[in-house]
Order: C-alpha cells, then structure tokens, then sequence
C-alpha cells in the first residue's frame, strides 16, 4: 500500500524524464514498424492523382503556425511533392492566420531542390496574407487577383500565368486545408456549399476525431489525421515513386508508438495505484 | 556525430532548451524566452500585415491606380479608422460603428451556409439509404450511427426532463457521446507527443546531427 | 447614436448579406463583392490596432510600474521592434527570414510541446476511471491511442480497421450530434446579433 502511495505521489519530473527517454531512444534507435494506410488518407491522395495537370490547380492552405509545424508541415512537404512530380499547377496560400506564409517557405525550401524544372509563375504561385478569415474564403470564390492583388513577393498576380488560367474556385480541382484548429469546417461552409470547390483536410491529431461527419457527407474528399496522416502520405508518395524527402513523419512513428505505450501504462498504473488505495481506505 | 556549424541553429537549439528547463523549474531563461516570442509574433504580424495586405490592398490602388471608383475606397478606410477611438477616453464609442458592420455582416454571411454545412448535409448523412444498408454489416454500424445520432441529440435537448424514454434515450445518447470523447482525447494524447517529437527531431538531427 | 445606430447598422448588413445569398440579380452579386472583397477585409485589417493596444498597454504599465518580473516585459518589447526592423528594414529580406524559422518558430514549437509532458504527467495522476462513464472514455481512448500507431497493428492485425470503424461509426455519431447542436447554436447567435437580441460585442456604454 505505502508502494502505490509512493508511487501515486512521484515527483512529476520523473514522469518528464520517462517521456523524454521513450521518445529519444526510438529516433536514435528506429524500430522500422510498418505504416498502415487509412481510407481518409488514401481517399484525398487518390483525389489530388487525379487532378490533370492541364486541367485544374490544387490549392494547398497552411493554415497553421509553428506550434503546430511538426504534424502539418510534413503534410504540406509530401502533397507539394506529389503535385510538383505530376505536374499539378499548385497555389499555395499562407493561410488565414498571418505566421502561416513562413509555414509556406520552409516547405518550399525542402521541397524545391528535389524539382529543379519546377517554374514559379507557371508551375506553382504563393500567395499572402490578407486578414478576414471566412470573408478571404468567399473572396478567394470571386477572384484571386481581387483579394490578393500581388503574390506574397510582390509580383502583380497579372503577371503570372497560373492565376491568368486558374482565378477562383472553378479553376482549383481541390483546396486542401492544413490547419490545427476549426478552419477546415469554414473552407467546407464557406468553399464548398457556395462556391462547390471540393475540400480535403490535413489537421492535427487534436480535431481529427471530429471531423468524422464531414468524411462521411463528401464534403470533405479525404483526411490525413495527424503526424500518422503525414506518415501515410509519405509512405503512398513513397510508393508511387516520387522523391519523398527525409520523411520526417515516417521517422517520429516509432517514437509516436512507444511512447503511447508508456501512456497506456501510466494509465493502468494510475489507475491500479487508485483502486488499491480507495481499496484500503475502505477497509480502514 | 555532425553537429551543426550554422549559429542560428545554435540559437534556436538554446531557446529550445530555454523554453524545456522550464520542466524543472520556471526560471529566468524560460521567462525571457518566452516573452521574447511574445514580441515576435506581433512584430511578425505587422510586417506580414503590411506587405501583403496594406500595400497591395490601400497603398497601390491609392497611390498608383487610375480607376477613379478607387477613391470609394476611402469610405471602408474610414470605418476601419474609427476603430481609432480606442485610443481616447472620450471617443471610445466610434469603435462601435466598424464592430457593428463588421460583426453584423459576418453573421448575415454565414446563416444560409451554416444551415446547409451543418444542419441539412448532417441530416441527409444521417438518413439510411438503401446503399447504407446493403450488407449486414453495413447495415448494422450504420444503425449504430443512426441511433447514435439521434441519442446524442437527444440527450442536449434540456427543455425536458430526462425521465422515461426521454431519459433512456439519454442514457444511450451518454455512451456515444463518451466514446466520442474518449476517441479525441486518444488523438489529443498523440498530438502532443508529435509536437514533442518535432522538436526532438530538430536537436537530434538539425543541431547534434546525430540521427537521419 | 452610441448604441441604436451600430445595431441599425449591424441589422442592415446582417440581413441584406443573408437575402443576397437568394438573389442572382448583378446588383446584388456586384453589393456582395463590394461587401466581401473590399469593405470588410480593410476594415477586418484595422481590427490589429486592439491586439497591438492590448499588447502595448500590458507591457508598458508592467514596466512603468516595476512590477515582478518587469524585465521581461522589455524583452517583449524589445522583441516586436527586432523583428519589425528585421521585416522592415530588409525588406522581408534574409535577416527576417532567420528570425522566423531559428527564433520565432523555434520558440513557439517548443512552448506547445511542453504539453506532451504535462498530458503524460495527467495521465498517470489523474486519469481515472471511476465511472461506467469514464471506464468507456479511457478504454476508447487507449484502443485509439494504440490502434492508430504503427504498434497497433503489430500488436493485433485487425487493431487499425477497429480503431477506423470506431471512428467512423460510434464516434461519427456523437460527434455529428454535437456538430447538428453546434450549427443551430451558431444560426441562433447570428440571428441574435443581426436583430439586436445580442450586444456583447458593442461593450457598455
């Protein structure tokens, strides 16, 4: 009994020390456990290989800042790379919240050097920021030389090829939005029931959960959930070919596996520590 | 072992560690490194808020433009300038005026989508249709779901007791409603740990250079 | 004036966007464009001028003051004028760039995955499960905690396709409920603030 009291009252940077071993030893150790692959994942990977490169752009939305940069940013690096290797006009936009155009950079400085005839203009275009959240998606459905006006370089939008062929949703075959907070169910109501562009989403762990409905209606095509939703994509971009990069999600999965073990034995540990003294102070 | 010569991954490698020591104890490090992003963000902000939305939006069609339905935009200008009064005692009412329009037309624009986003294309997933129920498994998750639904409604509707079958269906309503719970909270845990494992990633690989 | 007049306003924009939503005549395609490509994102960018107010107000008075812990309050200040000058001075240039991806990025991963931490710590002294209700919670929980890592499928094959049919099914089903309640409760409000019922959002006189 004094041993589940001991326990139960440990010190909490014990508990720090433990999370911090499981997840150093599997990035230093790499197990290599296999990534299975979702229908959600599969579904919005499947819905941007279809898009003809000819045909309609892919808009990809970091709607995200730092803090949330080590589950979305790996999303965002995988879908450039499918859509540079196929040819896939893509727009990136830095999102509805103003750190997101520095998501949008670091991405395309990992990505840019393994697609050396990637053209900036005609192949993919950046735009900025431009505050108002759901007013920018309904603006974005009108024109996007009317919201934006100039690149996030400073390039008059008239002067790049892309947006003269692709100026609002009729010509974007899908908007993905990455984002760790409500954005995605915006860009669905807002997008999607107005302007009928389709959505796929790539949100944190945190909201994966409940975006389950929309998966179910269509009025999201697909979903990656999480640094495991990364790691799909990583390991179908992975197996159609195209250069994948470092595969920094791929690489955490160990990691993200042990250490729920560690969790899940806290839990039980916690919970046998509190029977066994409810237990005890029952009797006595 | 190839640890990183560039400074500036030394200096995000120190205030990484800076923000972690705070897990044995708030200390003065912790402190500066977090006010110091404080003052980042918004520094941030106003620079991105400058170069892609003032210039391009007000500045340019202002300063260079030829339309002359350009000056109608001097009357949004003049709204959004009356949040201003926020600076005076005296005439902090005139925020008032741009709150009013702004909220009040956010609110306009969003009843006829919100109801068809959540409501309509909610119900009609909701509703059984024979594709959903075309094999015995499918059939029976899918009445699951249907009861699921309808339960969970259920058991938000306040306006009665919730005694009998009102009660009951509550109940069941309490059970979905907490493997729901249970489903976010599992995901929330992993989130977590992803963040965690970014960061790791970063002083193992970027700074020390001792994983791939 | 102060009050009568924002709410007359808040009314006619408010009701005039939700039946231009039912109306394709040009003019009202041209007042809708006018209204969401122009007026309401300028005016949505002064709206920076409170969290700039806010910001500068709390720091400047801790500072004034002396009180605990006033000199991080300058590091804060200190902090908007370096990257504002990095942004401004180089124009967006090399510099800015280094202080967002080694300063500012850093930083702000770093303060979130504190958390893994304190949700580990959680875990082990206060998740308990001391009802049938909570028994459901942490068992769902663990199942997709496991399930969804690449260890659930080495544990048990069928681990992923129980954790994506709890998902997709029960889980689905709450959450849609909760969703249909979240709708209606975001058509009343609005309804609410276009008709004047709510007025939070004008603060007091």
């Amino acid at each position: 009994m004094n041993f589940w009291k001991r326990l139960i009252r440990i010190d909490r940077r014990w508990i720090f020390l433990l999370v911090w071993i499981a997840v150093t030893i599997p990035l230093l150790k790499p197990i290599g456990l296999p990534v299975n692959v979702t229908p959600p994942a599969k579904n919005l990977y499947n819905f941007v290989d279809k898009q003809k490169p000819a045909d309609k752009a892919v808009l990809l939305i970091f709607d995200f800042d730092p803090s949330t940069m080590p589950e979305l940013l790996p999303m965002g690096v995988a879908i450039m790379r499918h859509c540079f290797a196929k040819k896939i006009p893509i727009i990136l936009y830095g999102g509805l919240y103003a750190p997101g155009a520095g998501m949008v950079e670091m991405a395309l400085r990992e990505v840019k050097s393994d697609f050396p005839d990637i053209k900036y203009g005609r192949d993919y275009v950046f735009l900025g920021y431009v505050p108002g959240i759901s007013l920018v998606i309904l603006s974005i459905g009108e024109s996007i030389k009317g919201t934006f006006r100039n690149d996030y370089y400073g390039n008059s939008l008239d002067t790049l090829p892309l947006i003269s062929k692709v100026d609002n949703y009729d010509g974007i075959g899908v908007a993905i939005d990455l984002s760790g907070s409500s954005l995605p169910q915006l860009w669905a109501s807002y997008a999607y029931q107005r302007y009928g562009c389709r959505i796929g989403v790539g949100t944190t762990a945190v909201s994966a959960a409940q975006y389950y409905p929309w998966l179910q209606t269509g009025q999201f095509v697909g979903m990656l959930g999480g640094l495991k939703g990364a790691a799909e994509y990583e390991k179908l971009i992975n197996m159609n070919k195209i250069p994948t990069g470092r595969m920094a999600a791929t690489i955490g999965m160990d990691a993200q596996s042990i250490v729920h073990l560690l969790i899940v034995v806290f839990i039980i540990l916690g919970n046998i520590g509190y029977f066994v003294i409810r237990k005890a102070e029952r009797k006595g | 072992m190839h640890i990183s010569t560039n400074p500036w991954v030394w200096i995000a490698a120190f205030l990484t560690l800076a923000i972690y020591s705070f897990l044995y104890k708030d200390n003065p490090f912790y402190k500066f490194a977090e006010h110091l992003f404080m003052g980042l963000a918004i520094g941030y902000g106003a620079v991105i808020l400058w170069y892609t939305s003032i210039i391009p939006r007000l500045w340019d069609p202002l300063a260079h433009g030829t339309s002359p339905m350009r000056f109608f935009l001097f009357i949004p200008i003049f709204i959004g300038l009356l949040t201003l009064g926020i600076f005076s005692k005296k005439f902090t009412w005139v925020i008032k005026y741009p709150l009013a329009i702004y909220i009040g037309a956010s609110a306009g624009l969003s009843v006829p989508v919100t109801l068809e986003a959540y409501i309509f294309k909610q119900v009609e997933g909701t509703i059984l249709t024979r594709a959903m129920v075309n094999n015995w498994f499918l059939g029976i998750s899918n009445a699951i779901m249907f009861v699921g639904v309808l339960t969970t409604l259920v058991y938000f509707f306040f306006s009665k007791e919730h005694e009998g079958f009102l009660g009951k269906s509550a109940r069941i309503g309490i059970i979905f409603i907490m493997v729901a719970f249970g489903a976010s909270f599992g995901y929330t845990v992993m989130a977590r740990i992803s963040l965690l494992i970014g960061r790791m990633q970063f002083l193992l690989h970027d700074w020390l250079g001792i994983i791939k | 004036m102060r009050r009568t007049f924002p709410l007359a306003l808040a009314f006619a924009f408010g009701f005039a966007l939700i039946i231009q939503y039912f109306i394709p005549h040009p003019l009202s395609q041209k007042f809708y464009r006018i209204m969401v490509q122009q007026w309401l994102i300028i005016i949505s960018i002064f709206f920076y001028i409170f969290a700039w107010r806010s910001f500068g107000i709390y720091h400047i008075n801790k500072v004034k003051r002396k009180k605990e812990g006033w000199w991080a309050s300058i590091v804060a200040i200190f902090g908007v004028f370096l990257m504002a000058g990095a942004g401004f001075l180089s124009n967006r240039g090399f510099f800015f760039d280094q202080m967002y991806n080694y300063v500012f990025a850093p930083l702000q991963a770093t303060m979130f995955s504190l958390l893994a931490f304190f949700i580990a710590s959680a875990a082990f002294r206060a998740f308990r499960a001391r009802n049938l209700e909570a028994s459901l919670l942490l068992i769902t929980a663990t199942i997709v905690m496991i399930g969804r890592v690449p260890i659930g499928a080495y544990i048990w094959k069928g681990m992923p396709k129980l954790v994506e049919w709890i998902l997709m099914y029960p889980n689905m089903a709450a959450q849609r409920g909760i969703l249909i309640g979240v709708g209606l409760g975001m058509i009343a409000t609005s309804l609410k603030i276009i008709l004047g019922i709510e007025r939070s959002y004008l603060g007091g006189d």
